[in-house]
């Protein structure tokens, strides 16, 4: 289940610059652990978070074990235009998640 | 979900062993992926104003946030930021791409620590300079965990 | 006399809240931790509650109910029940706690496999029903049935235990708020649980927190769920009677 909380204001005025912050639930295993066995937990971990607005991708972020769990990731834009903001999480094998937000630009 | 005395002695004795095997980035692993980052051209100190805390409570979960100092047009913006660690097993943390849409050149994540070091940030401009800013941070050990 | 009147305008002149000495976990941690808690949208304690939340209006088990279907809008109908458990169970005549209160219902109830302690989905739900009554002022039960336990909480928590030879007391009473290593020793009032604790990088129950203290005083863990463990979490929440609950806490 895809599970992330994300803060995009509802409505902004056009030009006014926005801060988005996003916090996915992922345990962002890093590979370097030693598991109950002894073995290494095998890595998982986001690899690639993009935010398009309106198609455009407007930030994006590459990740490494060093990020922490449930990574959080805030950044800002530009409100351009209303419409959508979609937000995707892919991991090392290759999943990806996704969200979606709103804005209304006056 | 119990773990008896023996097993924890076990988990013990494989927390030990795992110190002595470290896989860890140095200075110098840090320096190269900079180097990687960068393509090798020159970094200049300044123009980040990077937070961090001088010292944390638990290494697992360090906020941090960069600003640098761009107008952020479209001839005039920063491109990258990225993250960079001396002593956890890799000199990466993150990279974030940044375009002139973002308004203002501002991130903010939270990282893992795996001990006392020093944590370089550098942006990357769209003329191609690269600028840097440099933080210590002291990791204290929580007392009473589990393993 | 003179000594009881100087007395009187010692206590005369304290603000009523200094004369509460307890704080929460939350006084001893720094800027950094306690602004993660207070964000709800960069606390990740959080993320449990948003799953919580989609899993109390999921029909589950052979009934195909949900917890919504017998207790609606939980934030009208759970508001509080936290603040008041563990509370004397009927069936089994013994107390139980939040946590075996929602494995009840998903079994007995709902028809389905019980949720495993510290499990994911135990958490979500149980984090759900207590963010009802986050800065609601903990209530303990006041049935008289409970008394032998929280007694036998109480006996517990001053008794020394493990290769140590510690008790909870002598930390978290005799020391509170001095150090272990770094680490700055909290008065041990439960009033964030679940809560999301750095260390583990996850969420936990005040359970896995007795296994964490018990470990460090190298003492033989009492499992989650068990008539000690339920016995220690009535003594603790009697304890902090009228402390405002914050689940889900940022602890480091």
């Amino acid at each position: 289940m895809a599970r992330a909380l994300i803060n995009v204001p509802q409505k902004a005025k056009r030009g006014e610059i926005i801060e988005i912050k996003t916090l996915m639930s992922h345990p962002m295993e890093t590979g370097f652990r030693p598991g109950m066995d002894g073995q290494l937990i095998p890595r998982d971990i986001i690899e690639k978070f993009v935010c398009t607005y309106n198609g455009e991708v407007v930030f994006s972020a590459q990740l490494y074990p060093a990020i922490t769990a449930n990574p959080f990731i805030s950044f800002t834009t530009i409100a351009t235009d209303s419409g959508t903001l979609v937000f995707s999480w892919t991991d090392n094998k290759g999943d990806t998640q996704v969200q979606t937000a709103s804005i209304q630009v006056e | 979900m119990n773990t008896t005395r023996r097993q924890f002695s076990l988990l013990a004795a494989g927390a030990s062993f795992a110190l002595v095997t470290p896989a860890r980035a140095t200075p110098d692993s840090m320096k190269e992926s900079i180097q990687a980052f960068t393509g090798g051209r020159p970094v200049t100190d300044g123009r980040i104003k990077f937070e961090i805390s001088l010292l944390v409570e638990n290494g697992n979960s360090v906020p941090l946030s960069v600003l640098v100092d761009s107008p952020m047009t479209k001839d005039n913006h920063v491109t990258r930021i990225g993250l960079f660690n001396e002593k956890n097993p890799m000199p990466d943390v993150a990279i974030f791409n940044l375009t002139p849409r973002s308004g203002r050149a501002q991130i903010a994540t939270r990282m893992r620590l795996n001990d006392t070091q020093f944590i370089t940030a550098i942006a990357e401009m769209s003329d191609g300079t690269y600028f840097s800013a440099r933080s210590g941070v002291i990791v204290t050990m929580p007392a009473c965990v589990e393993e | 006399m003179n000594r009881l009147v100087a007395l009187w305008l010692v206590c005369a002149a304290l603000p009523a809240a200094a004369q509460d000495a307890r704080k929460s976990g939350f006084a001893f941690m720094g800027p950094d931790t306690q602004a993660m808690q207070t964000d709800d949208l960069a606390n990740p304690g959080m993320l449990f509650v948003l799953e919580g939340d989609a899993l109390w209006k999921a029909p589950v088990g052979a009934s195909q109910k949900s917890c919504a279907s017998c207790h609606g809008d939980a934030p009208q109908t759970m508001k509080g029940v936290a603040a008041r458990y563990p509370d004397f169970d009927e069936a089994t005549q013994a107390p139980i706690d939040l946590a075996g209160r929602i494995i009840q219902c998903r079994a007995e109830r709902q028809g389905a496999a019980p949720p495993q302690r510290e499990g994911h989905e135990l958490l979500a739900l149980t984090s759900y029903v207590a963010h009802q009554s986050r800065d609601l002022a903990i209530a303990p039960a006041q049935d008289a049935r409970l008394a032998s336990a929280r007694a036998q909480g109480a006996a517990l928590y001053s008794t020394r235990m493990g290769q140590l030879n510690f008790s909870c007391a002598q930390c978290h009473d005799d020391n509170a708020g001095g150090h272990l290593g770094a680490a700055p020793i909290p008065q041990a009032h439960p009033t964030g649980y679940p809560l999301y604790r750095l260390e583990w990088q996850a969420l936990g129950s005040l359970q896995r927190r007795f296994r964490n203290c018990l470990s460090g005083m190298r003492a033989e863990p009492i499992s989650a769920g068990s008539a000690d463990a339920i016995a220690l979490e009535l003594f603790l929440m009697d304890r902090a009677t009228g402390m405002k609950l914050e689940t889900p806490a940022v602890r480091p």
